[in-house]
């Protein structure tokens, strides 16, 4: 056996089964961080002796004993007695001599990440971090945090844990719709950090993370909503190679090349959608996701369904409010003509919400243009330039609104 | 596991506790929240505290003991109490510090205690 052989072997163990193995490493004694170590050094070990023994059948359970090692030494190294990782290890033992598969009890750990307990902020990266393995300098880049500050979150996050007793289960009965949310937000918050990321830049977007990770819980928890997110962010990267043209510049939804979109991604959208939508249970989620697929119509039928739209940003409006949701709203709004409606939506939005919301001020702008304000439009304008990081968007924004006011109204992203 | 909820209430409110008209409600609602927990089997140990005009603080600094009259003055809220409850993880504590009287309008504090430190090694 190569040692190239048995590098890739360990490598596959680690990509496909890492969350695994840190979800029951750390399911009985809650310290995260002790599982990673522990892993990193069964991984290590891995490295050294396969080349010379060759894989092991079953690479899961070699490397959860060899982690259980790991563990028991540092205890001993630290003379504190647990009982809760002699449990571990006996159930290791007991799975390896079975031959068993190890159950995932990653889900549980996604649970965990999002606990009410835990900072919003840090929810999205434990999760890319204990579930995927990514390392805190990745996700920093994504997050445009420094990676010595993130490693620091995620240390304090995982203490937090550690310390403060908090419940390491599935939520059951009436807890888990919000508990669920939860999850939900937090995988889509790492979905969003590769929205404007371009796909081949490599400016360190989460976009197939963000993917993987509404996949592995869709398949451990079928719930609606959890089909909802994933269609929800199929239909949306199905259509990133035609967000930019050759040039690299900005395309808007209503201008893109269809025959660019993923038709595959769209088919697997659409069934996930709808099997979301058997359950007949309403949900964010699975609301957005219809919006999405109106949207994936406009080639087919020739426009926009906008009676549809504005059913469904009714209803999610009613449901899940926020000031997302209005902002999305009034912009559909606009596009459909309804100059009033959209108005009044803008309006009612509380000045402080949305001083630093980059939408907010895309909207503003188009409705003082389409409103004949030129100065408005263009102060708008300004500041929702200033707000935005994408360069290529800053052009479209800019050039927009450089045009002579009597031109059409451009449909927005 | 062990944890101390830790009951902060507004000035305003802790003033209810003395005043004829809106003190009865201010004790009924203590006296009912700590009989649930007693009929739940969780409490080790809770007291009232008497308010900040009681509190002196204590510190040493250079060798010279300093005492000062109260706590300090622009703080929001103010340490009206303290329970020490038993329950299986923290998700049943917050449960039960959501409930507390002081939560509407103040807070509570929800910190594990330290496990008894370990004999020497063996």
């Amino acid at each position: 056996m190569s040692e190239a052989a048995a590098r890739r072997a360990a490598e596959a163990a680690a990509r496909g089964s890492y969350g695994r193995l840190v979800a029951i490493l750390s399911a009985r004694t809650r310290d995260i961080a002790a599982a990673e170590d522990a892993l990193a050094e069964a991984f290590a070990a891995a490295l050294r002796t396969w080349p010379v023994r060759g894989v092991p059948q079953n690479p899961d359970a070699w490397l959860l004993a060899a982690a259980r090692n790991a563990l028991s030494n540092m205890q001993r190294h630290r003379r504190v007695r647990d009982a809760a990782t002699a449990e571990v290890q006996r159930r290791v033992e007991e799975l390896a001599e079975a031959g068993e598969a190890i159950p995932d009890e990653r889900l549980r750990l996604m649970f965990v990440c999002a606990h009410p307990a835990i900072d919003r902020g840090v929810r999205t990266p434990l999760m890319l971090q204990t579930v995927l393995g990514l390392d805190a300098a990745r996700i920093g880049a994504a997050f445009l945090v420094a990676p010595a500050a993130m490693g620091q979150r995620l240390v304090r996050a995982k203490a937090r844990i550690r310390d403060t007793g908090l419940r390491f289960a599935v939520p059951e009965g009436a807890e888990l719709p919000e508990r669920l949310a939860d999850v939900l937000d937090a995988i889509y918050a790492a979905y969003g950090t590769g929205w404007d990321a371009l796909a081949d830049a490599g400016l360190g977007g989460l976009a197939s993370e963000a993917i993987h990770l509404g996949r592995v819980l869709e398949a451990l928890l079928p719930h609606p909503e959890a089909k909802g997110l994933l269609a929800l962010m199929l239909y949306c990267e199905a259509r990133r190679a035609a967000r930019r043209d050759a040039e690299g510049r900005f395309v808007p939804l209503a201008r893109q090349d269809a025959r660019l979109w993923d038709r595959d991604m769209i088919i697997a959208a659409e069934g996930k959608l709808t099997e979301a939508s058997r359950a007949g249970q309403f949900g964010r989620f699975q609301c957005e996701a219809a919006i999405q697929s109106v949207h994936i119509q406009r080639p087919v039928t020739g426009r926009t369904n906008y009676d549809a739209l504005r059913l469904l940003y009714g209803l999610l409006a009613q449901h899940a409010p926020g000031t997302g949701v209005a902002v999305a709203q009034a912009a559909m709004l606009l596009e459909a003509g309804d100059t009033p409606a959209a108005e009044a939506a803008l309006a009612a939005l509380p000045e402080g919400e949305v001083a630093a919301y980059q939408p907010f001020w895309v909207a503003r702008a188009r409705l003082l243009r389409m409103q004949g304000d030129a100065a408005g439009a263009a102060a708008a304008a300004e500041r929702a330039v200033a707000l935005t990081q994408d360069p290529a968007l800053r052009d479209f924004l800019a050039a927009e609104h450089a045009a002579p006011l009597d031109a059409p109204p451009p449909p927005s992203p | 596991m062990q944890y101390m909820l830790i009951m902060n209430e507004t000035h305003e409110v802790a003033a209810h506790r003395n005043h004829p008209e809106l003190a009865p409600a201010y004790w009924g609602a203590w006296t009912a929240y700590i009989g649930a927990m007693s009929q739940a089997g969780i409490i080790l140990r809770g007291d009232g505290l008497q308010g900040p005009h009681t509190a002196s603080v204590v510190r040493v600094r250079d060798g010279k003991r300093q005492v000062q009259d109260g706590p300090y003055p622009d703080a929001k809220e103010q340490l009206g109490g303290y329970f020490i409850v038993e329950v299986p993880d923290l998700d049943t504590a917050l449960d039960w510090a959501a409930q507390a009287p002081c939560a509407l309008t103040g807070s509570v504090e929800v910190r594990p205690v330290l496990p008894p430190m370990a004999g020497p090694p063996a």
